[in-house]
Formats: structure tokens, sequence, C-alpha cells
């Protein structure tokens, strides 16, 4: 079985892994937003504080949380480049036709990977302390005003559930496929980007076939049962707690002081 | 070939919180010419351990440095040879072993992709083509097929349709001509008989015997069907947690019905009769399997053919 570092529960028992999803959800964008509105690098550090005392709290291990960074390792550099050569600025270090690498352009690039950072390690800590079942239900629950306007919120979130559940499922039985055509002499890792793509096709018949099976099966059993998407009742009800009113308390600080921190120090450049 | 096994140790998802040692220290030797068998409970070991048998699970020691996965760092060396092939060994030509030890998975016909089959059949004798050897001609792979699913017992008549037209019995068949056709020294099956009726459950412990010997000289089957395993197997080994905890024949190994009953495991139905008589005062000293109990007991009974 490989491993998906974005977006895989990691089961301890911690503060924030007790905290409310739907808490969590809210407390996530609000804090996305907080990254947004920071604007110079004591906002930032504000942000990054909170998140590494979350990291802290939830007793994820400091390599995972690096796990997830790496995944989008490329886009952080590439985005760094590209704002140090071609940003511009008044302190000037060294020029080339239109590139020109500045003060300016480095502070900003900079600025830049600390919120692309701080995005990428907020949300991977919310699937690395809620499990995928936790995500949906909160996310249904945030979603019922929707049902004033008709929309299927319940059938969304069983779709989503059902998505969700499929995913290591399939992932099985992509390994389990893979290595019976490599029994039988495929090989999946020389040759050139067309030899490979090629090499895939005895994986990705067989999978189709047996995701739409297992499609089929799903809702032959959902309708045995009766399942017509009515009103139903939860095995985990989700609840408030002390946990998510200290969080909402740290979170709408959070948010206060960047906003401070905007109107009384400014902008970065 | 012979199969030898020392001291293998696997974990699966190593140094985080879902680490499951799946092999604790596996010792086994499987001669050439056997028919093999091995049972075991569900997450005992087994699939584990024959999917080392063609490395799609490799030993660390076989793997570069930088490839091994962490948390392997306190396990003992282990020993794993496949005939001349070493297993531990990172310069063993792995699909020259794949060519050699043949794998038939649980469910194999959810292996089946190709239009027709034919070329599914054709597939793994196209892949194993050794470099620098000429390419098998049409005619030498069409006459490849026609003798592989000759052997499975399906009519040539086939091997034009569509894999997916076929019955479940059938489809099964195709994926072992897949594997097979490339003559494998070694057939490794997962659970060859599973989800199938009695009626296809025979043909295919049949098919196997037809296969062991020309075809294939060593068969290792994995099973729960303790039935399957008492009527043909030479050898068994029990697996528990990840050990091997027995290792007779079927003659010797169900004798002891009490152990293997304690390990939760099944046991033949001629051994359930042989029990049933004992209660009653009659012993009867057959070989579990059925052909050998009915004649004892018709022997005991005196006269009866």
């Amino acid at each position: 079985m490989k491993e998906v570092a974005f977006g895989q529960y990691y089961p301890v028992d911690s503060f924030v892994h007790r905290l409310d999803p739907r808490f969590k959800i809210v407390f996530l964008i609000g804090f996305i937003v907080a990254i947004f509105v920071a604007s110079n690098f004591y906002g930032l550090a504000v942000c990054a504080s909170v998140l590494i005392a979350a990291i802290a709290f939830s007793r994820v291990p400091f390599g995972k949380i690096v796990r997830a960074v790496r995944g989008v390792l490329f886009l952080v550099i590439f985005t760094a480049l590209i704002n140090i050569l071609f940003h511009g600025g008044d302190t000037v270090y060294w020029s080339y036709g239109i590139l020109c690498v500045s003060k300016e352009g480095i502070l900003f690039s900079a600025y830049l990977v600390i919120r692309l950072v701080l995005l990428v390690v907020c949300s991977s800590l919310l699937t690395y302390t809620t499990t995928p079942v936790a995500l949906t239900d909160g996310i249904e629950s945030l979603l019922t005003p929707l049902k004033w306007i008709r929309f299927p919120v319940h059938a969304l979130a069983l779709v989503m559930s059902i998505a969700l559940r499929m995913i290591p499922i399939l992932m099985d039985e992509t390994e389990r496929i893979k290595n019976a055509q490599k029994a039988r002499g495929a090989d999946f890792e020389s040759g050139n980007l067309f030899k490979r793509v090629k090499a895939f096709i005895p994986v990705l018949v067989p999978l189709l076939l047996s995701a739409f099976r297992r499609a089929d099966e799903l809702g032959d059993a959902m309708d045995a049962r009766c399942y017509n998407g009515g009103h139903r009742t939860k095995y985990k009800k989700l609840r408030f707690s002390w946990r998510d009113l200290v969080g909402a308390l740290l979170g709408a600080a959070l948010i206060t002081g960047v906003v401070l921190l905007r109107v009384y120090l400014g902008d970065i450049v | 070939m012979r199969i030898v096994a020392e001291d293998l140790t696997y974990i699966y998802n190593p140094a985080s919180p879902f680490a499951v040692k799946a092999l604790n220290g596996v010792s086994l030797t499987v001669e050439e010419g056997e028919f093999f068998g091995i049972i075991g409970h569900t997450g005992s070991g087994k699939s584990t351990f024959v999917q080392h048998l063609n490395g799609l699970i490799r030993l660390p020691s076989s793997l570069k440095k930088r490839k091994r996965p962490r948390g392997w760092k306190n396990i003992p060396p282990a020993v794993l040879k496949v005939g001349d092939f070493d297993l531990a060994d990172p310069k063993t030509d792995f699909r020259a072993l794949r060519k050699s030890v043949g794998m038939v998975f649980q469910y194999p016909e959810y292996q089946l992709f190709a239009e027709t089959v034919k070329e599914d059949v054709a597939f793994g004798l196209k892949n194993f083509t050794e470099k620098g050897k000429a390419k098998p001609t049409d005619e030498e792979i069409a006459a490849a097929v026609k003798d592989a699913l000759h052997v499975v017992g399906l009519d040539e008549g086939i091997a034009e349709q569509s894999p997916f037209d076929l019955s479940g019995g059938q489809r099964r068949r195709v994926a072992i001509a897949g594997v097979i056709v490339t003559r494998p020294e070694v057939l490794v099956l997962d659970e060859p008989a599973a989800g199938l009726d009695p009626l296809g459950k025979r043909e295919i412990m049949e098919l196997l015997h037809r296969i062991h010997g020309d075809w294939c000289k060593t068969v290792v089957i994995v099973s729960h069907d303790m039935d399957e395993i008492a009527e043909n197997c030479t050898r068994v080994a029990v697996f528990s947690e990840g050990r091997v905890v027995r290792c007779a024949p079927p003659a010797e190994l169900f004798k002891d019905a009490a152990s293997l009953l304690a390990l939760g495991l099944d046991i033949p139905l001629t051994a359930k009769l042989t029990l049933a008589l004992e209660k009653r005062g009659i012993s009867i000293d057959c070989d579990y399997t059925m052909k050998d109990f009915v004649r004892r007991v018709l022997a005991r009974k005196g006269g009866g053919q």
C-alpha cells in the first residue's frame, strides 16, 4: 500500500482531534482568511505561531507535516523564483534584461512562500486530525441552511462519503491488479512516457470494470436495505464542547490581531 | 526448483501507527515436484508469504539502501531462494524470476483486460521475451495459447471471443491459462477455487493436477478449503500469526485435529467423520482422502468394494 500524504488521517487522540469537525472547518476558513488579510510579516508570524501551537496540540509528528509540504514543493519553488526574478523594486542587487533581483522582490517572494506553506500545512492538519467520515458529517451539517432552497444536501454528503470510502478500496485494488500484471511480466517502470502510459492499460481496464461493478453492487445493497435518502439519524452526533469554545476564542483573537497588525503596521512593500 | 525460506519477516507500513507484522520469522522448504498447501487464518501471513516467492514483495536486503523502508533496522537478515534465484540479492534478475514462478492471485478473472481471450493469454508470453532473443512469431504465440487453453480445459473456439462474454468459471480458467502459458517451473495459486460452486471447484483442482508435473513441476496453493488440501497436497504448512506452526503431509497433519481446531481452523470432512467414529469406538486409520476413507470403512465393515 502506498502512502498518500495529502489528506490522510493520523490516528492519535489529542485536543485537536477531539474538536468538532464543523468547528475545525469554520476555523480553517477563518484561518485562511487571516492568512490573506495579513499584509506583513508580523501578521504572518501570528498566524504561524497559532498554527505551530495547533500542530503541537494535535500530536501529529513533525515529519508528517513536512511531507505534506513536500507535495507542493515544486509549486513553492516555482512561485519563489518567478517573484524574485520579475517582481522588480528600488533596491536592485542584480539585473539582466527584464530579470531583476531586488530587496523588495526577495521579501515579497518570502511573503508568498510563507503564505503558501501556511495554507498547505493548515489544510493538511485538518485532514490529519479529522476522519473523512467526520469531515463529511461536518460539511453536511454546515450546508444544512441550503436545504431551504431545496438543495439535496444529504445526497451530496452521501456521494462525498462514498467517494472517500472508495479511495482506499480502489487503491488496494490498483495495487492488486498491478501485482497480478507484474507477475505476468508487465513493466511499469521502464520505457518512455508513451510506453509507460500504454503499460497501464492492463491495469486501467480491470480497475474501471471493478469500479463499475462495485457501484452496481453498492446500489443494489442500498436498495435492498430500503435506502430512500429520507430522514436518517446519526450514529455519532456532533456536539460542541468546551474545546470548541476555547478554539473559537482563539480564532476570534487571531483574526482581530491580524487585522490590527494590518491597520497599524501597513503593507510589507 | 526448490524453495527455501529462512527467518522471513515482513512489516506492512513500518514506522507508522498502522504497522503490522505480517511475517514473523517464517522458515519453510518446498521441494521440487511437490503439490504444496498453505493454510491459515485470514491475516496469518499466507498471501504475504507467497507474494515474496516471485519478488512482488521484495526482501529489504534486495533493495537499494535508499529505497529500503524505515523501521526495518532491527529485522534479522533473511534467506529466500527459489531454485538458483537468491531473492535477498539486489543483483537478481526479477523478471526472469517472474517468468519461472507463475502467480495466480485471488479471483484472477478480475485481471483480464484484453479484447479477446487470445490476446489476454498471450500477454505474459509477449512480456517475457528475453533481451537479445527474437520475439515469438504469431504462429508460436497462437500455438502456445492453444496449448494453454487446452490444458485448462477450454475449447479453442473461445480464443477469439471477448473474455467478458464468458462465464465466471471460464474466465478464471482463461486467467490461469494466461499465467501458465509461459510454462513457469513453479506455479503459485492464492485460493484458486474460491467463490466457485462444488463442480467448478473440482474442475479447477483437476486442471491443477493436469498442470502439475508436465507444465509446472511444483505447485503451491493457498487455501481455506481443508477438503481440497487433504485430497491434493503432498505437504501442508500451517500459518498462524506470521509463523509456520506446523508443516507435514496431510495424513499426519489431520491426525492431530485438535491442534488445528485450537488454531480456529477447519478440518476436512474425512477427519470429522474419523473423529465421530472414534467416539463410538471405531478407529479408522486413513490418509484423509475421501477415497481412502471410504475404502477403509468398507474394509472394516467386511467384504465391500
